[in-house]
């Protein structure tokens, strides 16, 4: 892996075992299968897909918070190497301070019965990262206003917070141990637009400010359009399509991707009816069909798509996709 | 009265441990037959409050106002929704002349009875057809609103359904009963993209269809922008603005539509930056006197704005803003 990643994943594959028992075989889920990314120092790395698709759980195998089923997990910043698949209880502790999560729902995260101080505080006392109340005092209130939170609030309670005050808290607890790699899950989904804009420029700021490297995983094309430099698309646990940002929105080529942008309603209200649509369902998750599992719902499919399952190839620098097709598709298009 | 609905001043307070809070104040619009009006605000803005006053579906600490009124043409009649009383008397808002669809679908089937027994159930209510009559009927709504296999579904519970699919079952139920009106709560928030846009598809068609007026609730300014005819903007249980959908999207008028937009991520325009509405949505408890935006507005013009409420005036006719901004004869200072 090259000096400048910081994060490298090959062949990831999470499976998680069903029922099963007397005289019954057990099954998988294929949460996620064979992903390949490498994720930059200092990038917002986006990762997309529709629920059920694997991104929480790719996100969630990152920090080993899932457990690996099969392929390699390679984290390097500089100071430590580890694999992840193989990587012993002292080195998960000193891994745990430098990669960490943001929760998608603010109102759930946050413990009703702790002050704003010490949920920030508790990574610091856990981890053992600073000694005395008063280093973990000042620690807590220099990322509390990192995260621009009024101080005067630490000593109050979560209920007393809107919805994006408390976002700014879960961020400022995730970022107390001084992460390097920060996963954020669906951070904006539960705040309202208004308020979404501004957490996303908090998380846009203090990731330039702190030089970290973000995992941003989302349903919503049109913010992770906004904060992140490359994009994975994913769907039934594969990635479909990588891309650096600009690329994918400009010259998006698989047709799941093509199909996710049409799909966002538009605020022209003139742009009515010009949605691609997609027609069929998503397959079943323990009994995958054979192929390319998009097929079910693709308007190219064709007999090579329900026999072979595509791999991600590299069509223009940095833009890889997955799809038997997007030569054709793109040809088409231009025709 | 040559509108379906006409909803004249309703305010809505609920009591509530910690005080009386008011969820919906002096709120007005009509509706007319097979309009759509896509009812937009954020969390606390009072727009499913409104929606459930038509049914009188809030719960038994709401207090509605003394001026306030709400009238159904419902064809036959004149019925003045807020006067109604006992389950009896509601049936022709439940269901009837109204029907609702949720947000989250799989909440609102019950878990232990087939998709098919809700259908006729409610068909047995409202109508006097037989159950061999409401099957047929339920599947048939069950096929024309794109689920196939619909005798098979007909059959099933809730959690075998995917949630587009539940959603589509939903939908088809409420229109069974052929109602003048259809409210939409959130009807697509709980959806992926690509089902979302199905749904709304599918919404578009039945309107022209069935001819039924829609109110469609969401935070969603794209959705309106897809799915409305007029659109109304709340914000902490005042109405803002209201306009044809194209007005307000491209020349919106209050401070705080002018905010929602400029706060949207667009895919057409990623440089663009995201301006946030500065500072959070009050509490109910902490409502503030006057405009109810002036704490958080950008054009706040000092004690005018805190301390009067400001008046619905046309900016351009069929287009008004509540906005001490638009003063004298729809002008901007």
């Amino acid at each position: 892996m090259s000096a400048d990643t910081l994060v490298s994943v090959r062949g990831l594959s999470v499976r998680f075992p069903l029922g099963g028992g007397f005289l019954r075989p057990k099954s998988f889920v294929h949460a996620v299968e064979g992903v390949n990314i490498d994720i930059g120092k200092g990038q917002f790395y986006g990762l997309v897909g529709e629920s059920g698709s694997g991104k929480t759980t790719l996100g969630r195998a990152l920090l080993l918070a899932v457990p690996i089923s099969e392929g390699d997990v390679r984290y390097s910043d500089g100071e430590v190497d580890y694999d992840l698949k193989s990587i012993g209880k002292q080195e998960v502790k000193d891994y745990r301070k430098r990669a960490q999560l943001i929760f998608q729902d603010p109102y759930a995260a946050l413990s009703p019965r702790m002050t704003v101080r010490d949920i920030i505080a508790e990574p610091l006392e856990v981890m053992g990262l600073t000694s005395g109340r008063e280093a973990t005092d000042d620690r807590v209130r220099e990322i509390a206003s990192k995260c621009r939170l009024n101080l005067e609030h630490l000593r109050r309670f979560p209920h007393a917070f809107s919805g994006g005050q408390r976002q700014r808290i879960s961020i400022a607890r995730a970022l107390v141990s001084g992460p390097r790699f920060v996963v954020a899950d669906e951070s904006v989904a539960a705040l309202d637009v208004s308020i979404q804009a501004d957490v996303l420029n908090l998380l846009k700021s203090i990731q330039a400010e702190l030089g970290l490297t973000f995992l941003f995983i989302s349903h919503d094309l049109s913010v992770v359009a906004h904060i992140c430099d490359h994009v994975a698309l994913m769907y039934f646990g594969r990635l479909v399509e990588t891309a650096p940002t600009r690329a994918l929105f400009s010259k998006p080529k698989h047709p799941y991707t093509k199909a996710l942008l049409s799909a966002i309603p538009s605020l022209d209200p003139d742009e009515r009816g010009k949605v691609q649509k997609l027609e069929g369902e998503i397959p079943s998750q323990t009994n995958p069909p054979p192929g390319c599992k998009f097929q079910t719902r693709c308007p190219f499919s064709t007999d090579i798509c329900r026999s072979k399952e595509p791999v991600l190839e590299t069509v223009e620098k940095e833009h890889n996709v997955a799809c038997h097709h997007w030569k054709d598709i793109a040809a088409n298009a231009a025709a | 009265m040559t509108a379906l609905l006409e909803v004249e001043n309703l305010t809505l307070r609920f009591d509530t441990d910690e005080g009386r809070i008011t969820a919906v104040e002096n709120v007005s619009f009509n509706l007319d037959a097979g309009e759509v009006l896509g009812l937009v605000g954020e969390s606390g803005s009072g727009k499913s409050v409104t929606a459930k006053a038509l049914m009188k579906l809030n719960p038994s600490n709401a207090i509605y106002g003394e001026s306030s009124s709400i009238r159904l043409n419902s064809g036959a009649e004149i019925v003045d929704i807020l006067s109604l009383k006992g389950a009896k008397q509601l049936q022709v808002v439940r269901g009837g002349a109204i029907s609702m669809i949720f947000q989250e679908p799989m909440a609102s089937f019950a878990p232990a009875i087939t998709i098919g027994k809700q259908m006729v159930e409610q068909l047995q209510i409202h109508t006097d057809m037989s159950v061999a009559e409401a099957s047929e009927l339920s599947v048939e709504m069950l096929n024309r609103v794109g689920i196939p296999d619909a005798r098979k579904r007909f059959g099933q519970y809730a959690f075998e359904l995917s949630g587009g699919m539940r959603q589509r079952a939903m939908i088809a139920m409420a229109l069974s009963t052929n109602p003048k009106l259809l409210i939409a709560d959130e009807p697509t928030t709980a959806l992926d993209v690509t089902i979302q846009a199905q749904v709304i598809d599918l919404m578009k068609d039945l309107v022209q269809e069935f001819g039924m007026a829609i109110i469609f609730i969401t935070h969603d300014l794209g959705v309106v922008a897809q799915t409305a005819d007029t659109v109304a903007v709340m914000y902490l249980g005042k109405l803002v603005e209201t306009g044809p959908v194209r007005e307000v999207i491209r020349n919106p008028a209050h401070p705080y539509t002018k905010g929602l937009i400029a706060a949207l991520p667009r895919v057409d325009d990623v440089d663009a930056p995201l301006t946030p509405v500065p500072g959070d949505i009050p509490s109910p408890l902490e409502r503030p006197t006057g405009c109810v935006f002036w704490t958080r507005c950008p054009s706040n013009l000092g004690s005018i704005c805190s301390e009067s409420v400001p008046n619905f005036l046309a900016v351009n006719p069929s287009h008004t803003a509540a906005c001490h901004l638009y003063g004298r004869g729809g002008e901007q200072r």
